[in-house]
């Protein structure tokens, strides 16, 4: 009776597993040590992003972290006259943007983090929505995305990935076929699927260390420290079976 | 169970132990908040150094750029007034410069990398006021034979077309040279010096 | 000038440091209760000999009290109150103060760790009956901290001024709103302003970095100076004052210093290890301890399409949303069923009285003809009765010196109900929760009610099973 009455209060907690609104992620095959990976990524940012977006808390010069100096970053990164030690600010009106766009495109500084859910981390967040644009005459950019429905940014990477649209494809899903919707590559792009995967998995690799620039050193840091407290833990260990002979 | 001494050796020796490696413990700790405290990333780039275009500078002329919140002068300086530093030398209180307020390549007569151009801070060494630049060497209610320099109104301190201070005036100190390199003919970068790695 | 004649302090075993070191802490201890504060509060604190596991989180709880003083301290030098910067000073700590995002992590994982670490220690307080007399008013002080706690950490969680930051505030703050007649005055008040806004950010900073932290310090200090008055209970509920030797000490006890100074030592090593671990790998955790939507920077017009308080207010949450109207005829039945008990059982003529007068006004004010007077909604509207509820089952914790009525104190000793009931409390708890942090359903409502009717039958159903079951005999020397 009583082994049934805990039984069934540990399965209390499955019940409340109820379905919510998932949305089935990718993962992103992000690579936080791969330094060439977060350039290419960092430059992709720079270029695409940027003119719309801000990363008002990222500064230029912060980027020495991904094996670049200065003098790199100035001259390859740095566009319209500014310094290398300032913030990636951008000069785009948020009031004037709410009228093209619908919403003043969010700051993108922390936007990894922020996308983070259940589903998934931001990073895969963010590598399905950049993958999952297609053609739709009904938005006002003439773009739609099945990650972030009826979202008011366009599909600024067309020319690398072409052109998607939806397709009705048949899926084998709870036992049964069924009919869905998914976007398919219809007119080709500067690059194959496979490069432009790799293209997105590097600027997602650079959102995400932009968002959290000390995470390596974080890391570092920590293995050190638990090293040293693992030690310390047996020697106060020690110390305290050594006084409590005394105690009977 | 047999009462046992306490092994006052071992005790003595894990005590010190453990409280050596606890101070190692909270030493470390401290570091990041000691740390918290240095110039921030934001302090370091409003302090960085600044560029400036001398490309348009006419002769006689001064131009001022901001540089750590300070007004800092270019004179391109003429013949004329480069003759008239020379000329003062027992007018002034430091005339060699030996009190180090320039750095070692601006030791020198003209106080300058270049003769041509003077890089001052615009800020009089008495009390903080920026000088008036009174350049024309004429007759001046402060000075009957001024030959040309700049004036401090706040209290009367003068200096000289090499920034060097007059004697007898409330500041004590030559205007003090900022540490600076010629990137080009054009382009002076104030802030850094010729040995530093500049942006 | 005559000096009291106190005997000069030696320091053991420091030799030939005695005469500086020894001859400066004399010359204190003329001049300030040093070594008599020492004698009775450490040395000379005779504690029981069997503290186990649980006995760990007071000293631990201090710990981290010094360590969000400090953190927080330095988080002050470069954060921002304003609406307009604040969410940029943290980036800015994060991103640009040398070791600003290791202080940062530190705060956030030690607000959570406070919580786990507070809750342990309350769930001592149950298992082991440490606020059984005559140990009342510590339980009643560290109730106090508790809910002090709670407003610190509100206060503290709109300064980063996210989407959960600002929306957790507005909807915590509406709940006053719905006190009938004082409800939107006493919120604008409290906001300083018609929405969440500037003028509440400024003086929820004031109240998180002094007003707070001064008040739990000092309420610190009296539950200890109440712990130190009575000395401490064990885990077998024994008093180990009753049985003294030669000396005059319990001979069931030993002196806080050295035993127990060195023994939460070794709980301070292990913490910081745990602690370390999840502040370097995984300070997130999840988005539990900093949640993923903060950091996107505040937005008045844009609510979240899911908004939750942080874990450790979860439980009390779930209990709000667990009162709708189709509740109220449970509350209802509820109060009838427990006046009756109380009518009926009670072996005092004051609780029946009360009973009989209290029992018909609530129930007329859940269920009672509908009319308005005032400007009141009568009966009283649901979401009303979850702010009370909410309220009442933070609160209710207050009474547990007085709702124990059971022989013996420890749980070691006490019969199956109590064991069984505390088994249930605390899964309860738990799942309550976690329900607290996900959207609401028809489900999972109704699971928060059962659980709500349960934790509250563990208070008030107490006095009853706690004298009606079979306790064991409580033996007079603790067991290690």
């Amino acid at each position: 009776m009583i082994k049934k009455i805990i039984a069934a209060l540990l399965l209390v907690p499955a019940l409340v597993f109820a379905a919510g609104d998932h949305v089935k992620l990718d993962q992103a095959p992000i690579n936080a040590g791969d330094t060439a990976s977060l350039q290419r990524g960092a430059k992709l940012f720079v270029n695409y992003c940027l003119n719309c977006h801000s990363a008002n808390y990222m500064r230029y010069n912060r980027l020495v972290d991904i094996g670049l100096n200065e003098k790199e970053i100035l001259e390859n990164l740095v566009f319209s006259g500014g310094k290398v030690g300032d913030l990636m600010k951008n000069a785009m009106d948020p009031n004037e943007a709410k009228v093209w766009f619908g919403a003043p495109p969010p700051d993108l500084t922390v936007i990894a983090r922020a996308r983070a859910s259940g589903d998934g981390s931001g990073a895969d967040w963010l590598y399905t929505y950049l993958r999952t644009f297609y053609r739709d005459p009904a938005r006002p950019t003439g773009w739609n995305n099945t990650t972030y429905p009826n979202v008011g940014m366009p599909h600024v990477l067309w020319e690398l990935q072409g052109e998607q649209e939806m397709k009705a494809d048949k899926v084998r899903a709870d036992g049964y076929m069924a009919a869905v919707e998914k976007p398919v590559l219809a007119k080709p792009g500067k690059l194959s699927v496979l490069e432009y995967d790799s293209a997105v998995a590097d600027l997602v690799n650079y959102m995400v260390y932009m968002g959290e620039p000390a995470a390596k050193n974080r890391k570092n840091i920590g293995l050190v420290v638990l090293a040293f407290l693992l030690g310390l833990i047996f020697l106060v260990y020690a110390l305290k079976k050594e006084f409590w002979k005394d105690v009977h | 169970m047999a009462e046992q001494q306490p092994d006052k050796s071992r005790r003595c020796m894990l005590v010190a132990a453990s409280t050596v490696a606890g101070g190692v413990a909270v030493g470390a700790a401290g570091v990041p908040f000691v740390a918290s405290m240095l110039p921030s990333e934001r302090a370091k780039a409003a302090g960085a150094p600044v560029e400036a275009d001398i490309s348009k500078l006419a002769p006689g002329e001064r131009m001022t750029v901001e540089w750590r919140g300070k007004p800092v002068w270019i004179v391109r300086r003429t013949p004329e007034m480069l003759d008239s530093v020379r000329k003062n030398d027992d007018k002034v209180s430091d005339p060699a410069s030996k009190k180090v307020m320039q750095p070692k390549y601006a030791t020198n007569e003209m106080r300058s990398i270049k003769p041509e151009y003077l890089v001052l801070v615009g800020i009089c060494t008495h009390l903080g006021c920026s000088p008036v630049e009174k350049f024309e060497a004429k007759a001046e209610a402060f000075a009957a034979d001024w030959k040309g320099g700049f004036f401090c109104p706040c209290h009367g301190s003068l200096f000289d077309l090499a920034g060097r201070v007059y004697k007898n005036r409330p500041a004590p100190d030559n205007l003090i040279v900022p540490p600076h390199k010629y990137l080009s003919d054009g382009r002076i970068l104030i802030g850094v010096d010729e040995s530093e790695k500049g942006a | 000038m005559a000096t009291t004649k106190k005997e000069p302090v030696i320091i053991n075993g420091a030799g030939p440091l005695n005469a500086p070191l020894g001859g400066l802490l004399t010359w204190v201890d003329q001049r300030f209760p040093m070594m008599s504060l020492w004698k009775e509060h450490l040395s000379e604190y005779y504690a029981p000999k069997n503290f186990n596991f649980w006995y760990y989180f007071g000293s631990l709880a201090m710990v981290i009290l010094v360590l969000q003083i400090v953190t927080g301290i330095f988080l002050t030098m470069h954060y921002k109150p304003s609406a307009t910067e604040a969410f940029a000073s943290v980036e800015y700590i994060m991103r640009e103060v040398p070791g600003g995002w290791l202080i940062r992590y530190m705060h956030s994982t030690g607000a959570s760790a406070f919580f786990i670490v507070v809750y342990l220690h309350m769930f001592r307080g149950l298992l082991y009956g440490s606020y059984r007399a005559p140990r009342e008013l510590i339980w009643i002080f560290g109730m106090v901290i508790y809910l002090a706690l709670m407003a610190e950490a509100f206060f503290g969680y709109l300064l980063p001024w996210g989407q959960m930051s600002y929306w957790g505030a507005q909807v915590i703050i509406n709940l006053f709103d719905a006190l009938p007649l004082i409800g939107p005055p006493l919120s604008e008040w409290i906001r300083g302003d018609f929405v969440v806004g500037d003028a509440t950010l400024n003086r929820f900073f004031a109240f998180h970095v002094i007003a707070i932290p001064l008040a739990l310090l000092g309420l610190v200090a009296l539950h200890i100076g109440a712990l130190h008055e009575v000395g401490s209970n064990n885990p077998d509920g024994v008093e180990i004052k009753e049985i003294k030797d030669a000396n005059g000490h319990p001979v069931d006890g030993i002196p806080f210093h050295p035993y127990y100074t060195v023994k939460d030592s070794l709980g301070v090593a292990v913490f910081a290890a745990v602690f370390c671990l999840i502040l370097f790998f995984a300070p997130e955790m999840g988005g539990y301890f900093l949640e993923y939507n903060n950091f996107i920077p505040a937005d008045p017009l844009k609510t979240p399409p899911h908004i939750a308080p942080v874990w450790y207010f979860t439980p009390y949450y779930s209990i709000l949303r667990a009162v709708t109207e189709d509740f109220m005829k449970w509350l209802a039945l509820g109060v009838a069923a427990y006046a009756a008990l109380v009518v009926f059982t009670s072996r005092g003529c004051l609780s029946k009285i009360i009973a009989v007068m209290v029992a018909p006004v609530l129930i007329f004010l859940m269920k009672g003809p509908s009319f308005t007077l005032f400007g009141i909604i009568f009966p009283i509207e649901p979401k009303v009765w979850g702010v009370v509820l909410m309220g009442v089952a933070t609160l209710i914790f207050f009474l547990m010196p007085w709702l124990d009525k059971s022989p013996v104190k420890s749980i070691r000793y006490k019969g199956m109900l109590s064991r069984w009931a505390l088994t249930i409390f605390v899964m309860v708890f738990l799942v309550l929760g976690y329900l607290g942090t996900l959207t609401v359903t028809d489900g999972r409502t109704l699971i928060s009610q059962v659980c709500t009717i349960i934790y509250f039958a563990f208070f008030l159903l107490m006095p009853w099973y706690t004298q009606m079951e079979k306790t064991h005999p409580v033996p007079s020397r603790v067991t290690m």
